[in-house]
């Protein structure tokens, strides 16, 4: 697998660490005004579905950020790189 | 034995070299660029192997990766090698090979008894017995055990050897444009119109020469255009590489035998290089292999697959046998047999299920000469050794049925040819599904995308010459009685395959696992299409919906060695800190800690382990140790907002730490498990440097950094790991104090300069340092950081200084001894498993701000009673306590369940007495509970403990605050 | 059916085989049973088989997508081994052991489970502490546990690198003896053949598309062969957990799918007469009756369905293997294979009632449902017999993540790619 990093261009996957589910990370819930529940869903629930899938890898042998790729868990062909934080 | 081989002819032999080589120690000899199929072939050897189960003697079938049946050993500088096949072993003088899977040689092989069991040993029958007695001695598991043992040897191919393997193997990483997988024609071609446009080519051969199948009249135009391609900057060739692998995006595994082939490899050649090259796109030309036709006594000695013969003939000026006869469900035979014929031999019959046959083969049959027997089939072999006859019927192949008597036909080499599979393996293990074609009765590669493209016979285009029709009449199989075998080296019948149908092992995969057929060394090369077939026949259905196995890598078997290439034994990285050699020079013994080396302890002579660190740990105690702590991880956190984001992800406040203080922090993790410990330095309004466990160094920067990339972008903090940058020496004891005042400069280190957790910065012999009086030990102590490359001189000074105060360097066993004393905690208790609350260190939680894993600390399973938590251990008997011992409250002779365990254990000078921290079942309500520490799985000991506060010393911390 | 034995091998090879039956029917599927269990793998058949042979309910259907065995069971490394640390994980794999220990006679099927036992290696004194401990566990709680030394490593491991030249010399190992190896296809035919026997119906390309519920409680299965209604539906579907369990209306479960890839060599000689484990890395290796040396290591580590992995782990597991057999260098890799892999939050699995009334849920096996096999489906049935778990598999509820009692034996938290 190639991931494309912004920073650095195409690279191996083994300069990557995978770091899971983005749209769960990105659904953090705020530590100040949630309920158990939904620390308890954020911790431990994923959709894991078979198709696409964002989620975060960190470029760790490289530029060390954290990269927002969407990526068919079927197929592993990536359609989308993005930052994380780009989307908020 | 009569030499086979011809007076002219042989594109690839030098007969001017002759090359001696041996078989079990016999004396051959071939010419230089044989390989041992052909040396042996033109020696007149017709038995070159033996069956997996049966032990049928075997002879030549293929000419190169698809050949199951001549397998031998190597072997190299008394290195075994087994199971290479004969098609690719390339002769140099002395060479020496072993036959395989034979007893007490290959000609007179006694397992062949095996083939007296018959229709009893037919696939799957050991999941039938040898389950024994359910009774008695060999209940359970022991006779099949016993019969295993047996079974076992008698299974296995080659014997492989316990020398370790010294040769170099070497890894290569490549990019390029097009990547060419097949150096026959329609590669070369592919490569040539890519290198035109520019494009970085590389063209992966992985027989030693270009040019692949094609017949020798191309030899000039495949000449011409490799030396086109070899001029070019833009072109990497390498033959003897054969491409095993196609992973996701377009990256591909390839093994190269650098010197495989050589008697002596050229000075700095590895044996073999592995290959990972990116492509941009991939022309797979990959070819096509001949198939086989499946029917009685096929797998004699002397029976081959027709086009194997011609490249015998072409390639070596080898033939196959001087009497041929052909069988064939399709023209290209025709061809071989009428080369054969030019080449001196003598063609005795061709025999053709076809009834008729077009204009073109029918010019080459009369070529060829001998009896064209069309509408016939060959139901039988004879011969012991090696072929002498066959038995030939009229066949009609669309009612399968025969007609007439037989008639024997006296031959030593049958050509067969039952059509041609292209070569779809690598594009189905990137993922795409092979399609049946009808016409040419075979499966073909899908229809490629942007990425790959496929070209030639490997894309079903099987452009015979003298305009012979590529489509063979559909038989797969005589279905004549007699042993018709399917997988050759696995002795796999057509009547196997009807038995798995009968038995219910209908999908294809049911098939394979159950007789095993295409799992044998050449990955059912020419089986798996006969196979497929028999099974679509008993299952009333056409062969595509029985399926087809999805070919995983690799293509072919690939070495251990190369994929590993350069990656184990002293390749394997190493952390040294740089102290490192210092350590070494002064008796230290090294200890490996992850990756890295630290010192366990500085024995002098005559010293154990034990009475070292002992020693070391009462002069910490009493007087100034110095300790190694460069390999703590070190992160450098800067930005305006670096106290805050420290403020969440520890558990205790950083927010109002003064500059110049540090102070000890705790990390969980989201679930609310400990994650790490540390000490964080605030230098500065907005720069911090924290300190993690050797273990968890990498951890724990990851964790920063992905805290501050996705759950909090938003914040201007920079994290950068300076473990490396920094050298770490922990100076500790009641006199080390003076031991600074005695060597640094620029500051003063009095209790009011430089008070508990205060941080000064000045400098050791001439050398900047940054100071911080925090310990681990519990004793007066300071860290001393200087930059790294100046450790060994810094470390050296304070040695100096601390001279006149018996200052002593002490290790690894040492600082645990020290801090099981104390009831400071490392990666032993923080396992991952272990929360805030059971190492007593609730107290670090803060109640005024959530923090990563505040919110789920406090469920229940986290809080429950039961949980195990921290205490200190002391032996009553004065045995030595073992690491890994389990606390129990009942004696040796019912010790009862497990109450929890001892993590770190020593001899503690101070108490005079075995000490040790365990995490226990309740362990807060335990204290001075007499209970027991066992060890039966190691030292057989059961020792009676006390259960006593993880403070053992100085509970109040007199010591370091003074 | 006829039982299998010597005597009837030969009688039949007198026939020329013709007379052996199928292992299992091909039956129809009914419009409705007791129990359906979906997942024609390993833990589904056992299910089915235990249902049958030990609570007496026989109506039954086991509904299985593609092949009997076409799951993970057919593509593991065929280990068996009760060597665990944690109490919540010791009973249950000691029972399974237990009843691997007579499978063959159980079954009438040989599933030639080897007792040869594992060796776990450790490297550093720290490791070999860790291991004593779980050694220790072990034999508290019953279990076969020792220590072995170099010199014994020696003699029963002859290839291993004990120089003391390696990266992490070998200190000693951990054995358990009465673990070992099984065929692994054979456990899947074996419990399909015993079930059927029983009379348990095997429906093979038979997918599960949709379930029918009557408000919350699940009635049945929609599949592509038609409605099959059920009083109790029973999911055993390791790697498509999510997958089935979303057709449910359940579309978060602490797991995630992850491809862990499988190799084997040529057959060769009698040279590894032992599991071994590496302590400096993460490898299991074994060498097959047939010859061939049968390993593998970490996950690949990203969430996927493919049963195809990459190239980086391959590399790496060659490197340990290696490591600690340099005499193995020339040996080949003859085939590579992967595996899609339940990662639940804490490493262990879930064998429970629910998530939904009339659902009961078998999942989560990481690495290790191989060896669960037998006892997953002893205890599943149970759990769906008597709608209470055995004391075996009462800690692997599906709540205990959300709750805290999770049974972290790597300590690795709710990481599933890292356990």
């Amino acid at each position: 697998m190639i991931i494309p990093c912004p920073f650095c261009g195409p690279r191996d996957l083994s300069e990557f660490a995978y770091c899971g589910d983005a749209d769960n990370l990105a659904a953090r819930p705020d530590p100040a005004a949630s309920d158990q529940s939904s620390w308890n869903a954020f911790v431990y629930d994923r959709t894991n579905p078979a198709g696409d899938h964002a989620e975060i890898w960190q470029h760790a042998g490289g530029c060390r950020r954290h990269l927002r790729i969407v990526r068919n868990t079927v197929t592993h062909a990536i359609s989308d790189v993005t930052m994380p934080g780009a989307k908020a | 034995m009569t030499s086979h081989r011809c007076a002219e002819g042989g594109t690839a032999i030098d007969r001017t070299d002759t090359v001696g080589f041996t078989v079990d120690g016999r004396q051959y000899f071939g010419l230089a660029g044989d390989t041992l199929a052909s040396a042996l072939l033109a020696n007149g050897v017709r038995v070159m192997g033996r069956s997996f189960k049966y032990h049928r003697p075997r002879g030549l079938m293929a000419f190169g990766v698809d050949e199951p049946n001549a397998l031998f050993t190597v072997t190299t500088d008394g290195v075994r090698e087994p199971n290479v096949r004969a098609t690719e072993i390339e002769i140099f003088d002395g060479l020496a090979v072993e036959s395989q899977n034979r007893w007490p040689s290959l000609d007179n092989d006694l397992m062949a008894i095996n083939q007296l069991g018959g229709k009893a040993l037919a696939a799957g029958f050991y999941y039938k017995t040898f389950m024994g007695p359910v009774i008695g001695p060999l209940k359970g598991t022991r006779f099949w055990m016993m019969c295993e043992h047996v079974i076992r040897r008698a299974a296995g191919l080659g014997r492989p050897g316990t020398a370790p393997d010294k040769s170099r193997y070497e890894r290569i990483n490549a990019f390029c444009d097009v990547l060419v997988i097949g150096g026959g024609l329609a590669g070369l071609k592919q490569a040539h119109e890519a290198a035109e446009t520019g494009r970085h080519v590389i063209v992966c051969e992985l027989e030693p020469r270009w040019g692949g199948a094609a017949d020798g009249k191309k030899e000039s135009e495949i000449r011409q255009i490799v030396e086109s391609l070899e001029s070019r900057p833009n072109v990497t060739l390498l033959t003897r590489t054969t491409v095993w692998g196609w992973y996701d995006g377009n990256m591909l595994a390839a093994t190269e035998r650098v010197s495989d082939h050589l008697k002596t490899a050229p000075e700095g050649a590895p044996r073999q290089r592995h290959w990972v090259i990116r492509a941009e796109h991939v022309a797979l030309a990959t070819g096509a292999l001949e198939r086989p036709i499946v029917f009685p006594g096929n797998d004699r000695p002397g029976v081959m697959l027709a086009d194997a013969g011609r490249r015998y003939t072409e390639t070596f000026g080898v033939l196959p046998g001087q009497h041929l006869a052909v069988f064939a469900n399709n023209d290209s035979a025709y061809a071989t047999a009428a080369a054969l014929r030019h080449a001196g031999a003598n063609v005795r019959a061709i025999v053709d299920v076809r009834p008729e046959i077009g204009a073109a083969a029918q010019r080459l049959a009369d070529r060829a000469g001998g009896a064209l027997k069309l509408g016939h089939a060959v139901v039988g072999t004879s011969g012991a050794k090696g072929l002498k006859s066959i038995s030939v019927a009229r066949y009609n192949h669309e009612t399968r049925s025969f007609s007439g008597g037989a008639e024997e036909i006296e031959t030593d080499c049958l050509l067969v040819s039952g059509g041609w599979s292209p070569v779809v393996h690598l594009a189905s293990q990137a993922g795409a599904n092979p399609v049946w074609d009808d016409a040419l009765q075979a499966f073909l590669p899908p229809k490629p995308d942007a990425h790959w493209s496929v070209h030639g016979a490997a894309a079903g285009d099987l452009d015979f010459d003298h305009d012979l029709s590529p489509a063979p009449a559909p038989v797969f199989e005589i279905g004549h009685p007699g042993k018709a075998f399917v997988d050759f080296q696995h002795d796999v019948t057509a009547d196997d395959v009807r038995l798995a149908h009968r038995e219910g092992f209908r999908s294809v995969e049911h098939l394979k696992r159950y007789t095993t057929l295409g799992m044998a060394t050449d990955q059912g090369k020419t089986s798996n299409v006969p196979g497929l077939a028999i099974m679509a026949d008993a299952l009333g259905k056409p062969i595509p919906d029985v399926g087809t196995t999805r070919f995983r890598p690799p293509y072919t078997a690939a070495s251990l060695g190369s994929i590993a290439a350069e990656r184990y034994g002293d390749l394997f990285p190493h952390r040294l800190t740089p102290m490192h050699d210092w350590h070494g020079d002064h008796g230290a013994r090294m200890y490996a800690a992850g990756h890295w080396e630290r010192p366990e302890s500085y024995n002098r002579p005559g010293e154990t382990v034990e009475q070292a660190y002992v020693r070391e740990a009462k002069t910490v105690r009493s007087g100034a140790g110095l300790v190694d702590v460069s390999t703590l991880g070190k992160i450098d956190i800067q930005g305006p907002d670096a106290a805050d984001f420290l403020n969440r992800v520890y558990t205790n406040g950083f927010a109002k730490l003064p500059v110049n203080k540090a102070r000890y922090g705790l990390m969980l993790r989201e679930d609310g498990f400990a994650m790490d410990d540390g000490t964080t330095w605030r230098l500065a309004e907005n720069r911090f440097l924290i300190t993690t466990t050797t273990a968890n160094a990498g951890k724990v920067m990851s964790h920063l950094e992905l805290c501050l990339d996705v759950h909090w972008p938003d914040m201007r903090v920079h994290v950068t790991s300076v473990t490396d940058q920094w050298a770490g020496a922990a100076i500790a004891g009641p006199k080390s104090r003076d031991v600074l005042a005695a060597c640094v400069t620029g500051t003063d280190v009095g209790n009011d300069a430089l008070p508990f957790m205060g941080i000064v910065h000045g400098a050791v012999s001439g050398v900047p340092v940054m100071i911080c009086r925090l310990s681990f030990s519990g004793e007066l102590a300071y860290e001393v950081y200087c930059g790294a490359h100046h450790g060994t001189h810094v470390w050296e000074a304070l040695m100096a200084a601390g001279e006149p105060f018996a200052i002593a360097p002490y290790g690894l066993e040492a600082l645990g001894t020290l801090r099981i004393e104390k009831g400071h905690v490392t990666a032993a208790e923080i396992d991952g498993r272990t929360t805030a609350r059971d190492l007593h260190l609730d107290w670090m939680l803060s109640s005024k701000k959530p923090f990563v894993g505040s919110a789920m600390m406090n469920r229940e399973g986290l809080t429950d009673q039961s949980r195990w938590t921290l205490v200190g251990v002391v032996s009553r008997s004065g045995e030595k306590l073992h690491g890994g011992s389990h606390v129990v409250a009942g004696d040796r002779d019912g010790p009862g369940p497990g109450l929890g365990h001892l993590t770190a254990m020593a001899f503690s000078p101070e108490i005079n007495a075995y000490v040790g921290l365990a995490l226990v079942e309740d362990g807060g309500n335990r204290i001075g509970q007499h209970l027991y520490a066992t060890d039966p799985v190691r030292s057989g000991t059961h020792i009676p403990i006390e259960i006593v506060s993880q403070h053992m010393v100085d509970p109040k911390g007199e010591r370091m605050h003074g | 059916m006829a039982e299998y034995s010597a005597l009837s091998i030969v009688k039949n090879a007198l026939t020329g085989n013709r007379d052996w039956k199928p292992a299992w029917r091909k039956p129809e599927p009914k419009p409705a049973y007791d129990v359906i269990i979906i997942g024609g793998g390993g833990h589904g058949l056992s299910t089915a088989y235990y249902l049958a042979s030990e609570f007496g309910i026989r109506n039954v259907a086991v509904l299985e997508k593609g092949w009997v065995g076409s799951g993970n069971i057919g593509r593991n490394t065929t280990i068996v081994r009760s060597n665990y640390l944690l109490p919540g994980n010791t009973p249950f794999y000691e029972h399974s052991m237990k009843l691997w220990e007579n499978l063959s006679h159980e079954l009438n099927y040989n599933v030639m489970f080897s007792q040869r036992g594992i060796i776990n290696l450790f490297h550093t004194p720290a490791q070999e502490d860790d291991h004593a401990r779980r050694g220790n566990a072990m034999i508290l709680q019953g279990v076969d546990a020792r220590f072995v030394r170099p010199p014994e490593l020696k003699r029963r491991v002859p290839a291993l690198n004990l120089s003391g030249s390696s990266r992490f010399p070998v200190l000693g190992g951990l054995e358990q003896p009465r673990a070992g190896t099984a065929r692994h296809d054979a456990v899947a035919w074996g419990y399909a053949r015993g079930a059927d026997r029983r009379g348990v119906d095997i429906i093979e390309n038979c997918e599960v598309t949709g379930f029918v519920r009557e408000g919350d409680q699940v009635t049945g299965v929609e599949t592509s062969r038609g409605r099959i209604h059920a009083r109790k539906v029973a999911a055993a579907v390791a790697g498509s957990t999510s997958r089935v369990m979303a057709l449910a209306g359940i579309n978060r479960l602490p797991i995630e799918s992850h491809v862990l890839q499988a190799f084997v060599t040529e057959s060769v000689k009698p040279c590894l007469d032992t599991v071994v484990t590496y302590g400096g890395g993460h490898l299991y290796i074994s060498q097959s009756d047939k010859g061939s040396l049968v390993f593998g290591g970490d996950i690949d580590g990203y969430n996927s369905y493919a049963q195809r992995g990459n190239l980086p782990i391959v590399e790496d597991v060659m490197s340990e293997v290696l490591e600690l057999f340099p005499a193995f260098a020339k040996l080949r890799l003859l085939r590579s294979w992967g595996g899609i892999m339940d990662m639940s939050m804490d490493g262990s699995p879930i064998i429970a009632k629910g998530p939904l009334p009339g659902l009961y849920l078998n999942a989560g096996w990481c690495y290790g449902g191989f060896k669960a096999t037998p006892a997953s489906g002893w205890c599943f049935a149970h759990t769906i017999a008597r709608d209470e778990p055995h004391e075996f598999n009462a800690p692997f509820t599906l709540d205990r993540f959300h709750r805290g009692y999770v049974i972290d034996e790597k300590g690795q938290g709710a990481t599933p790619w890292k356990h």
